[in-house]
């Protein structure tokens, strides 16, 4: 009987609603009853509250189309009239929230509803939902004005609703929805013009703090959505800066933030006293005090803001660093000024004595302020405090802050070295970046850079290398600090000997930086004596590349140093600027001609005509059209291999003939492949030929590849050019095939896929798509005859070359593939193999760099790195430190893998929509997955030799 | 008048010997127990017959708090509760019940062995004292009694030292013990919430300083020792057994670990072998980086730090190296084995193992001893810190330093400024010095009197400060009544007194607030009218009807908001305010206007009769 009834349900609402539904939506063709049908279905099913719950969210789980959604609404709120249980109700009025965004749908037709159930709802919970459904149709609806007050008005008056949820979410609408331009509200229709920020602000004294904060963020919201705020605000903020919840404090503290950058320059008076300061430098003073405050959130968030005020005045920035220190009511210096009091005076002891730091001067009771409103030691707290998060917030702000005001910049040195000896190495690593983006406005004292170079022993490689890279720009003011710097860094070098590179590297920009203090220390550093000749050191050592890469980088700008060199000096210097060419600069050598003309820099054509070689050599080609295809031929080849040796001579240019010669290359591949006499032979006779077509095809569309994803800085033209010539390069593939192939069937699969590629492809040839209706119609093999003669005719494209454009490559600095001694591990076990590689101009490199492995019996894997991996030294540099994972079954005797890095790609990941590919849940998919993979490094042979477990 | 009243027994304006006595609300509670390190006789306890002459302490005291385990807060316990006679409640953190005996047993070691004293607390009353410890958490409100109830907050120092909230009903005390508002390498600093307690007990020790930085120390520490080391000279740390050795050893070992040194660290074993094991089981009391990376690695499990190898002591001196030949280009450890770095008690080089260690090494320029706290005049430590190089020892021998000898502070309390910041940061109404020196406290006082504006005292030992406390009483409101008025105000204003109407009963010692209605009901009683009723005269020669015409428009045209009628005989209402006119039978010229309001109208009704006293506009004919 239950069955019999629930049909009868069923049939009778078929009939019932399903025309309707036609009518509602003319172009829905419906095979199954819609979406709606079924919902509504289940719901009458549904005999008690939780039944209907969990029909209803079973229903959310599938989306809806745009179509539909009326519907689906229409049954919704019947059920919401209908329903008693305040749970089922939330669900339906965040349901209603939920379908209202969906895409395509113009949520305006429920408004009128939506309100209309507001205003009989009791339950608190399900009215803060249904504003929230509010909320969601006004943000779907930005343009249309009179809705956006209608929200508003119903916000506003459920504004003094007893529960927190409910004004929160009044609040939230306020925020997101009051009206931008006062004056047009009170022109219209005589509604009462809402000040939406005076009713907002009231709520700052609400008495839930949630209520409180969501009116401060409200307020914030009006200011990212342009509204500005009066100035009258600040007051109130000011006020809930002392407010007892945290996230109060936290959104107080943006919201004086904002305030201060909107009206840096007005004047705000003292309380209690005549005085008056910048309303930026109150602000400045306030959040400093923040830093101070009691939660953790609160003193990031201020941390963090303190950065950004740059138009703060220079006096009040300098307060930060300042605390004045007192022992017993007596006045102290602190460790920094004694230090550099030290060192200005000469001294070089370090207050090791006890009472060294014996307060001096007396205090003056009355004037020491124990609590200062002001910015007095901000930083100083920040710095110190409990939470890294705190302290990383901090070393970012002194960044931020440094790095616009030099005078700044030279007072925070002290702290910031002081950070190089935190606890959390994320901290020391901040710091020391930190101060190389300072760097230019600084310059270290001795005892400073003492303290800096102590950290080179750290036992983290990151910290080490980034300390290189501070040193590469740092200024030092003293030949002993020069000399300091040298010996630690060899001291680093002996410890740790794979620094090697990165050490080198840090000396050529420290001698370069630093002729004139490196010139006085030449001598010393060489070891040479007046009278007499001394050992000739070890070309090999490491330690003394080290020394002449800095010697030699100082003695470029520095004519007067080589004369301090002995024979074996010079003898050194040629071989290092062979072997190491890109740390030993080229120098101007008395009476060495023969040793440096090998390199000598006129033979380096100049930046400007390379330049205009390359532009021409490119024109040349354009002339190509005009051409005999022998011509063209021998055209293309020249000017390829002008482009190639072009690029290894001008490092800067390298990329852009590359690229260029890359390009040229398909076009010749292509101009050979279509040159062949046997094009019209008849199929059969044809089989000989196709080798060198489809293998021209193939490398055509590797290089298209290559183009398309190695090189950064490509532009839309160029990919577009690229596109070009995969698709003829596609097209010849088609014909050979068809060519070679009997029977229709294959080919029928491949023209299709093919005219489905040049429909994504809009942009290809005019002519080919002037003739897209003939191919839609025509056969397989009408559709080749067609293609045939168009690729013939097809035209060579101008390729325009880009600003920038820079090949990506990698090196892997370690495994060295060296060593004699295989790495052995018992079979069916890992080995981990750590790899270390640079990457260059490699763009979102956590995505595309994969590891390949290859085992000697063809087996490949492909590791995909951890994106923590991926370090980022500076720009357009990475570095890839991980660990590979190796593993096989026993072999005999020990055998060598290859390891080398792959640049995954997917040209569909570049098109924003791909047509065969609709259905829309594939499509997060695909985004991921990986087409093809190009090598980019050279391949590294390791030794691996997997044991046969022992029983 | 409810009050709160406190005498300190102990470190009222001095250090050590803390022992404070508060009553709050009818309950006393006992704050700390500690010795003082100054005395040896009587005077180094605190004098509990101040508490009661004749009865018993546990009748008269509700529970005892001790804050940490130093011995200054803790010392006198088991005299205290075994001597004295005391059986209530003793409540501690855990790290301190757990370290806390250990203590006191070196201290009665000490006393009993080494100085001979009779009659002192013995090993069974140690064990007898830590029965009563009733153990808290962070955080965790612990009922002592139906009124009565402590809360413990984190306080940095040392490895469990706590600030204590004492709350009866609305009336709260705080009592800081030591705390520490800087982080340092194995604590966290200390923090409260807005409790705004009535009064805040704080120590003071660091009333007149304000601290620089600790970075710089940690660095001057780590280079001297790093230094002196790398020339392959030994260094001899002198700590006391808890609280900077561990923070020291974490320095170091971090070290260590970040340069990868190989050189040995020493620890002389013993007391702080055991505290040590107690460090590595209170995890969560530590600092941030030691509670994270404690998944990977408990910190005190320390890796670089060994117990004490004799041998080392006597290990003449530096080694040469002998210069490294090109075969051998790692140093074997043994080769280095002569430098290293050695941690021994006590602090202050007056006794024990590393008076004698000092001895050995003192003659040699390479080594370097490292003083990391303050030292009592007269003992070794002193000397050498004030520049002593040449020392007599016991039995006329002459020692010649030749080693160096560095001073490095490290300080576990609260500077002015952080004392301010925790004042600030609990909002009490008042404050109290404890711990500290007169003459620092006293500056301290002024500056929190006049930058927060709040009271501050500073008793002296055996003083009494009572303070007037005025006690919140909780009063019952009706749901419906609430809502009511609440609806009437229409915008929020939080924190602004606002008037309300209702009834107050007080029954069985409670209060409630109902609504009138509510009242009368529960209370079985009728309700009775009052009626206000007055005239006014009015110079009108018209009739009656006239000038009650001439009332209402009036009054409507001056109260536009209310509710004006005019009843068909011939009266006038507003609201419920009845206005009648009639004629004296004396003076036609004037005219009686009758007005009559109930009580809850009464402020409407004498406005409408201020305003009918004025007179009636004249009639524009």
């Amino acid at each position: 009987m239950a069955a019999h009834l629930k049909k009868r349900v069923y049939e009778e609402f078929t009939k019932v609603v399903q025309p309707q539904e036609e009518i509602a939506t003319k172009k829905l063709r419906l095979t199954k009853p819609s979406k709606s049908a079924a919902l509504h279905i289940d719901l009458c099913k549904a005999t008690s509250p939780a039944d209907a719950l969990q029909y209803l969210l079973q229903f959310a789980r599938k989306p809806v189309e745009a179509e539909s959604v009326e519907g689906v609404v229409r049954i919704l709120l019947e059920h919401y009239y209908k329903e008693n249980d305040p749970s089922v109700r939330l669900k339906i009025a965040s349901l209603l929230g939920l379908l209202s965004k969906t895409a395509g749908f113009s949520p305006d037709c429920i408004m009128d509803d939506a309100i209309n159930i507001l205003q009989n709802e009791k339950s608190h919970q399900v009215l803060a939902q249904l504003l929230d459904t509010l909320l969601a149709i006004g943000t779907k609806l930005p343009e249309n004005q009179a809705i956006q007050m209608r929200l508003v008005d119903v916000a506003c008056k459920h504004l003094t609703d007893t529960s927190h949820g409910v004004r929160n979410k009044c609040l939230q609408l306020l925020g997101n929805l009051g009206s931008l331009e006062k004056s047009v509200t009170k022109d219209a229709e005589g509604l009462a013009a809402r000040d939406v920020q005076k009713i907002i602000g009231d709520y700052f004294s609400d008495q839930d703090p949630r209520v409180r904060t969501a009116a401060i963020k409200a307020m914030l919201q009006l200011h990212e959505r342009g509204l500005k705020l009066h100035q009258t605000i600040y007051n109130q903020a000011c006020k809930l800066l002392s407010d007892d919840y945290e996230q109060v404090r936290s959104a107080a503290v943006q919201l004086i933030w904002v305030v201060s950058q909107l009206y840096p320059e007005s004047i705000v008076p003292i309380p209690s006293s005549n005085e008056e300061i910048r309303l930026v430098d109150d602000a400045f003073g306030k959040i400093c005090h923040m830093v101070s405050d009691g939660s953790w959130v609160v003193r990031v968030q201020a941390a963090k803001l303190l950065g950004s005020m740059e138009q703060v005045s220079s006096h009040f920035l300098e307060q930060t660093l300042d605390k004045k220190l007192m022992s017993d009511l007596r006045r102290k210096r602190t460790a920094h000024e004694r230090a550099k009091e030290l060192y200005s005076s000469g001294e070089f002891s370090s207050g090791r004595k006890w009472g060294d730091d014996a307060p001096k001067e007396e205090v003056d009771t009355g004037a020491v302020n124990l609590i200062e409103s002001g910015a007095c030691g901000a930083f100083v707290h920040g710095l110190e405090d409990e939470m890294y998060e705190v302290r990383i917030a901090a070393v970012e702000a002194l960044c931020m802050l440094a790095q616009s005001s030099p005078s700044f910049a030279e007072k925070c040195l002290d702290f910031l070295v002081d950070m190089f000896n935190d606890e959390i190495e994320e901290v020391r690593l901040q710091s020391i970046h930190t101060m190389r983006k300072i760097s230019n406005n600084i310059t270290l004292r001795e005892d400073q850079l003492d303290t800096v170079l102590a950290v080179l022993e750290d036992s983290s490689r990151d910290i080490r290398e980034a300390l290189h890279e501070l040193l590469c720009c740092t200024n030092v003011s003293t030949k002993e600090g020069i000399h300091l710097a040298l010996v630690e860094l060899l001291k680093n070098l002996t410890k740790y000997p794979t620094d090697r590179d990165s050490i080198w590297k840090c000396l050529k920009f420290l001698g370069s930086r630093h002729p004139t203090l490196v010139l006085p220390l030449v001598p010393e550093l060489l070891s040479t004596h007046p009278f007499f000749d001394t050992a000739e050191p070890d070309m090999d050592d490491p330690a003394y590349i080290a020394v002449l890469v800095l010697i030699f980088n100082a003695a470029k700008t520095c004519p007067t140093m080589p004369a301090l060199f002995s024979d074996h000096t010079f003898r050194h210097y040629a071989y290092l600027r062979d072997s190491l060419s890109h740390l030993v600069p080229a120098l101007r050598l008395p009476g060495r001609k023969l040793v440096s003309s090998a390199v000598s820099p006129s033979i380096i054509p100049q930046e400007d005509p390379s330049q205009q070689f390359l532009q021409q050599s490119l024109e040349r080609v354009y002339s190509l059209q005009h051409l005999d295809p022998q011509g063209a031929q021998e055209l293309l080849e020249f000017t390829i291999r002008d482009l190639q040796r072009l690029g290894e001579l001008q490092s800067e240019l390298a990329g852009v003939a590359d690229f260029s010669a890359t390009y040229l290359r398909c076009q010749l591949l292509l101009i050979k492949a279509l040159q062949e006499k046997l094009w019209n032979v008849a199929a059969p006779l044809y089989l000989k030929q196709s080798d060198l077509a489809s293998a021209a095809a193939k490398q055509i569309m590797e290089e298209t590849y290559k183009m398309e994803f190695m090189y950064s800085g490509v532009e839309n033209k160029q990919v577009v050019i690229i596109h070009h010539m995969r698709l003829q390069a596609k097209a010849l593939q088609l014909i050979v095939t068809a060519r070679t192939t009997r029977g229709l069937d294959p080919l029928f699969g491949m023209c299709e896929k093919f005219l489905q590629e040049v429909d994504f492809f809009q942009s290809f040839v005019d002519k080919l798509l002037d003739l897209m209706p003939r191919l839609m119609t025509s056969k397989p093999a009408e559709v080749v005859k067609i293609l045939q003669t168009m690729l013939r005719q097809s035209a060579f494209l101008h390729l325009p070359l880009p600003e920038q454009i820079h090949k990506a490559s990698a090196t892997i600095i370690e495994p060295a593939g060296e060593s004699d001694n295989p790495l052995r591990f018992t079979s069916g076990l890992v080995v981990a193999l750590d790899v270390d590689a640079t990457l260059e101009h490699v763009q979102d490199p956590q995505n595309t760099v994969k590891v390949q492995v290859l085992y000697p019996d063809g087996q490949a894997q492909m590791i995909h790195p951890k994106p923590a991996d991926f370090r980022n030294p500076g720009p357009g540099r990475h570095r890839l430190i991980t660990q590979v994972y190796l593993s096989h079954t026993a072999w005999t005797e020990a055998c060598q893998v290859e390891v080398r890095l792959l640049l995954a790609y997917n040209s569909s990941a570049r098109i924003p929509k791909c047509p065969w590919m609709e259905g829309g849940e594939m499509s997060p998919q695909v985004e991921t997955s990986i087409e093809g993979t190009i090598p980019f490094s050279k391949p590294v042979k390791v030794y691996i030799m997997p044991k046969p477990a022992r029983r | 008048m409810p009050e709160i009243r406190v005498t300190p027994l102990g470190a009222g304006q001095d250090v050590g010997r803390s022992c404070i006595l508060v009553s709050i609300a009818g309950k006393n509670v006992m704050l700390d127990c500690g010795m003082h390190m100054g005395f040896n006789d009587d005077r180094r306890f605190p004098d509990f017959s101040y508490i009661t002459q004749n009865g018993r302490l546990t009748d008269f005291l509700d529970c005892v708090i001790i804050s940490h385990f130093h011995l200054d807060h803790c010392g006198a316990l088991p005299y205290f509760s075994e001597m004295v006679g005391y059986d209530g409640p003793i409540y501690m953190t855990h790290p301190t019940q757990a370290i806390c005996p250990i203590l006191l047993e070196d201290y009665r070691k000490i006393a009993v062995d080494k100085k001979g004293e009779a009659n002192f607390f013995t090993s069974q009353m140690i064990k007898d004292c830590m029965k009563k410890v009733v153990a808290v958490h962070l955080h965790q409100t612990v009922q002592v009694d139906d009124e009565l109830e402590i809360k413990a907050y984190y306080a940095g120092h040392v490895l469990g030292a706590a600030m204590f909230q004492i709350k009866v009903g609305s009336e709260s005390v705080v009592y800081t013990g030591d705390y520490n508002m800087t982080p340092d390498r194995h604590l966290g600093a200390a923090w409260i919430d807005k409790c705004r307690p009535n009064l805040l007990i704080t120590e003071s020790t660091y009333a007149t300083t304000i601290r620089d930085s600790k970075r710089c120390r940690e660095r001057d520490f780590l280079k001297k020792v790093h230094e002196t080391v790398e020339r392959g000279g030994k260094v001899l740390i002198p700590v006391f057994a808890l609280g900077r050795a561990q923070e020291l050893c974490i320095l170091l070992e971090t070290f260590w670990e970040r340069m990868n040194l190989k050189v040995p660290i020493y620890f002389s074993t013993g007391l702080t072998e055991k505290a040590n094991h107690y460090y590595k089981l209170f995890i969560p009391w530590t600092n941030q980086k030691i509670r994270k990376t404690f998944v990977q690695r408990n910190m005190f499990e320390f890796k670089h730090i060994k117990a004490f190898d004799r041998a080392f002591a006597d290990n003449p001196g530096p080694m040469v190296r002998p210069a490294a030949g090109p075969a051998s280009t790692s140093t074997p450890v043994g080769l280095l084995s002569s430098a290293g770095v050695v941690f021994a008690t006590p602090g202050m080089l007056h006794a024990g193992q590393s008076l004698q260690i000092f001895r050995k090494w003192a003659g040699n320029e390479k080594n370097m001893v490292i003083m990391p706290g303050y030292c009592v005049q007269g003992t070794v430590g002193h000397k050498i810190l004030s520049g002593q190089r040449k020392l007599e020892m016991e039995g006329r021998q002459v020692l010649e330093v030749k080693m160096q000898v560095e001073y490095m502070s490290f300080s576990a309390h609260a500077d002015a400024k952080g004392i301010m910041q925790l004042v600030g940061q609990a909002e009490p109404e008042s404050v109290l010095l404890v711990h500290g020196e007169a003459k620092k406290m006293e500056f301290l006082k002024q500056k929190i009197e006049q930058e927060l504006r709040v009271n501050c005292y500073m008793p002296a030992n055996g003083e009494t400060v009572t303070l007037p406390t005025s006690p919140s009483i909780p009063v019952g409101i009706s749901l419906g009544l609430l809502k009511r008025e609440m609806a009437q105000g229409l915008l929020p204003e939080a924190k602004k007194p606002r008037l309300l109407h209702g009834t107050l009963i007080m029954k069985d010692s409670n209060f409630r607030l109902v609504s009138s209605e509510q009242a009368l009901k529960e209370l079985g009683l009728a309700e009775h009218q009052l009626r206000f009723t007055c005239r006014v005269h009015l110079h009108d020669t018209r009739k009656e009807q006239e000038t009650a015409l001439r009332v209402y428009s009036h009054l409507k045209s001056v109260l536009k908001d209310h509710c004006v009628q005019h009843l068909p005989d011939g009266s006038v209402t507003v609201e419920s305010v009845l206005l009648q006119a009639a004629a004296p039978s004396e003076d036609p010229g004037t005219k009686v206007l009758l007005v009559s309001w109930t009580y809850q109208d009464e402020e409407l009704g004498s406005f409408l009769t201020s305003l009918l006293k004025k007179g009636l506009p004249q009639a524009p004919s």
